[in-house]
């Protein structure tokens, strides 16, 4: 094993974990400031994802498509608080779950209805395919060095927004305390739909941008979702940076596990043996991290409230 | 009025009583209708109801169900076809992970299972049955004749890779078995993993010179159009599956000249395959894949044992479909002593027509293959 090629899996792993921080900031969002659940968030995931490859195939244009990714995933999102998901916040976490449930079912079918069951084209934009050279004479792809600045960019964005704007300050009392923000006359109905449309564009956008990387297809944001709740129970529900630095290390982890665990268990276990138990070993890694985590910070690392 | 409509019920009766006293069929078809293999299960599923709709049956009943690609889900609904649906037969399952499952539970009961995808190796050795019969192939078949490929075209070491389920083993075990050069290395892939970022960075380091890769759907097109956008750019070989008309649009030019193995193409050059073809774009608007001409085949199959002796006559029906005499669209076509396929496998090429990507092809990789385990089965 070279440094170089050390470096491009390290990479890899932050690339993976700024993808799964842009799906967790959202949830863990919704969830510190409405107390939601939101099963159907990887909803929003597959709209961006469908809308940047329907609109990429009709105008030829990447960036339009990037455009109405996030212009779909939040209009949607904003219809969806406003029809379904208002009717919940005072209801218990079971009746969340059921009913975000039934939305990625909707969702799913509604999707297969328009855009049938066979996975949509999108490619890399031309500016960004190719790759760059890194220190050390490893070499890495444009576009996922693109996605890593994309997601720190989203970081910073919402760090500012959260630390140093008046909609921030909203968002930080109604986590800290709904009944008395509503009673001192903020509108608190529409501050709702304004965090649940800007966590569900969060998630359109990562859609966006991996479906040009994977399949666009029915059910994508599933498997995504599933790890973006390994990242908010990491890193403490409801903490954005919890879910940033939760993300980074599931990434990180679940990448130098693929890649390393194997070479250690061929190195004496012979190649066929140590391949499948280090394949095996590096799928369970991060459930691993996750119990471990939760042994020693129940609430998790960064949690926001107890 | 009240006289028509009383004539309209009693000819309705009539013609209720005309079907039930033809002998009808009740085909179970478990298949993926959703998530990321719902490609492969609309085919399989659109295959077979081709085939009932151009021979005119109406004698089959088929009650098809989604299985989401989860073996419990799988077991309920098969148990659920079997004790409240009464079907006569089992049909559908794309995963061989489900149909581990699924069928060995279900043959027990003396119930037919038709595999028109999954092939396990565990169902074609020493776990056959003679009231299990695999149409499509034993799941090695076309991985091995991508290791025989391989050699002919001078690959020395190549990097392997699939994901960490039955059929994966499957095939690369199959690939092994025929290819003579040495490995760069072999890697086991989560089954729905979507980023191969950390395996195409090891493909790179490898020092390989060419990689074979088994892939199906989803999966398939994410790891094709990752490795492109890379700058790797070592020859790239497969099974059917991971080439099958149903992604290729979703790979794009990437795949274009890719070289495949599968046991049925489009241009095979026979009535029966230009019939399904045709009818089938007519149908759909698409082109099938190697999944749609199983499903096809499947359904053929049962309609030809049905016109030889009744269902409900377990040992003759079984005979009946052994014989498998009827026309199918890869050209010859028989059964093993484990009930698995006989038959050629072909080397394609993935080429444009148009604007629509799809495969030629090139070359025969076996003739008269049988699989490996056949010896294994005490039939």
């Amino acid at each position: 094993m070279t440094l170089a090629l050390f470096i491009e899996q390290l990479l890899n792993g932050i690339q993976l974990g700024v993808m799964l921080f842009l799906m967790a900031a959202g949830l863990t969002l919704i969830f510190g400031v409405m107390g939601l659940i939101n099963l159907a968030h990887g909803s929003f995931y597959m709209i961006g994802a469908f809308a940047c490859a329907a609109v990429a195939a009709a105008t030829g244009s990447f960036w339009l498509g990037l455009a109405a990714s996030l212009a779909a995933a939040a209009l949607v999102g904003a219809l969806v608080e406003m029809t379904v998901i208002r009717r919940l916040y005072e209801r218990d976490h079971l009746d969340q779950v059921l009913a975000t449930f039934a939305l990625i079912l909707i969702f799913s079918e509604g999707t297969r209805w328009l855009f049938g069951s066979f996975p949509l084209y999108l490619d890399i934009p031309q500016v960004l395919s190719g790759t760059i050279d890194l220190p050390g004479g490893s070499r890495y792809q444009l576009y996922r060095m693109a996605i890593i600045g994309v997601g720190v960019a989203v970081a910073g964005g919402l760090y500012l927004l959260i630390a140093r704007t008046r909609l921030g300050m909203r968002i930080r009392a109604g986590e800290a305390d709904r009944e008395m923000i509503g009673a001192l006359g903020v509108d608190i109905r529409t501050l709702y739909t304004v965090v649940f449309a800007l966590g569900a564009a969060l998630a359109g956008l990562a859609g966006a941008m991996v479906g040009a990387l994977q399949s666009v297809q029915v059910g994508m944001g599933e498997p995504v979702l599933i790890l973006a709740f390994v990242v908010i129970v990491i890193g403490g529900i409801g903490s954005i940076k919890g879910a940033l630095i939760g993300a980074i290390l599931v990434g990180v982890v679940d990448t130098m596990g693929r890649f390393l665990l194997p070479q250690f268990f061929i190195s004496f276990m012979g190649p066929s043996q140590g391949t499948a138990v280090g394949s095996a070993l590096a799928s369970m890694l991060i459930y691993i991290l996750m119990a471990l985590i939760l042994a020693v910070r129940p609430s998790g690392l960064f949690a926001a409230k107890g | 009025m009240k006289k028509l409509i009383a004539a309209g019920v009693v000819g309705l009766s009539l013609g209720i009583s005309g079907l039930a006293s033809a002998e009808s069929i009740k085909v179970g078809m478990i298949t993926t209708l959703s998530g990321g293999g719902a490609g492969l299960g609309v085919d399989v599923r659109d295959g077979f109801m081709l085939a009932l709709k151009n021979a005119g049956n109406t004698e089959i009943e088929v009650v098809t169900e989604d299985d989401g690609q989860k073996p419990e889900l799988a077991v309920q609904i098969a148990d659920k076809m079997v004790q409240s649906e009464k079907v006569d037969l089992l049909t559908g399952i794309i995963w061989s992970n489900l149909a581990m499952a699924v069928v060995p539970g279900v043959v027990q009961q003396d119930i037919l299972y038709l595999s028109p995808n999954a092939g396990p190796s565990a169902l074609a050795g020493a776990m056959c049955n003679k009231n299990y019969f695999n149409v499509a192939w034993q799941n090695d078949n076309l991985h091995e004749a991508m290791g025989a490929y391989a050699n002919d075209a001078g690959y020395k070491k190549a990097y392997i890779l699939a994901p960490n389920y039955p059929a994966g083993k499957d095939a690369l075990t199959g690939f092994k078995r025929y290819f003579k050069g040495d490995l760069a290395g072999e890697t086991y892939t989560q089954l729905g993993q979507t980023d191969y970022a950390a395996e195409i960075a090891q493909i790179r380091a490898s020092g390989a010179d060419a990689i074979f890769f088994f892939l199906p759907g989803g999966m398939g097109i994410a790891f094709m159009k990752q490795y492109a956008q890379s700058d790797v750019g070592l020859p790239v070989l497969g099974p059917a599956f991971s080439f099958s008309q149903d992604i290729l649009g979703a790979v794009g030019d990437a795949a274009l000249g890719v070289k495949n193995s599968s046991q049925w193409s489009k241009d095979i050059d026979n009535a029966a395959n230009k019939k399904f073809v045709e009818s089938f774009q007519a149908e759909y608007g698409r082109l099938p894949s190697l999944y749609a001409s199983q499903g096809y085949d499947t359904a053929n199959l049962i309609i030809a044992a049905a016109s030889k002796a009744s269902v409900k006559d377990k040992d003759a029906f079984r005979a009946a479909v052994k014989e498998a005499e009827f026309e199918s669209v890869r050209g010859d076509f028989r059964f093993g002593n484990n009930n698995h396929p006989i038959q050629d496998i072909y080397v394609r090429e993935v080429v444009k027509e148009g604007d629509v990507l799809t495969n030629k092809i090139v070359g025969t990789a076996f003739e008269d293959h049988q699989d490996a385990y056949a010896a294994e089965c005490k039939m």
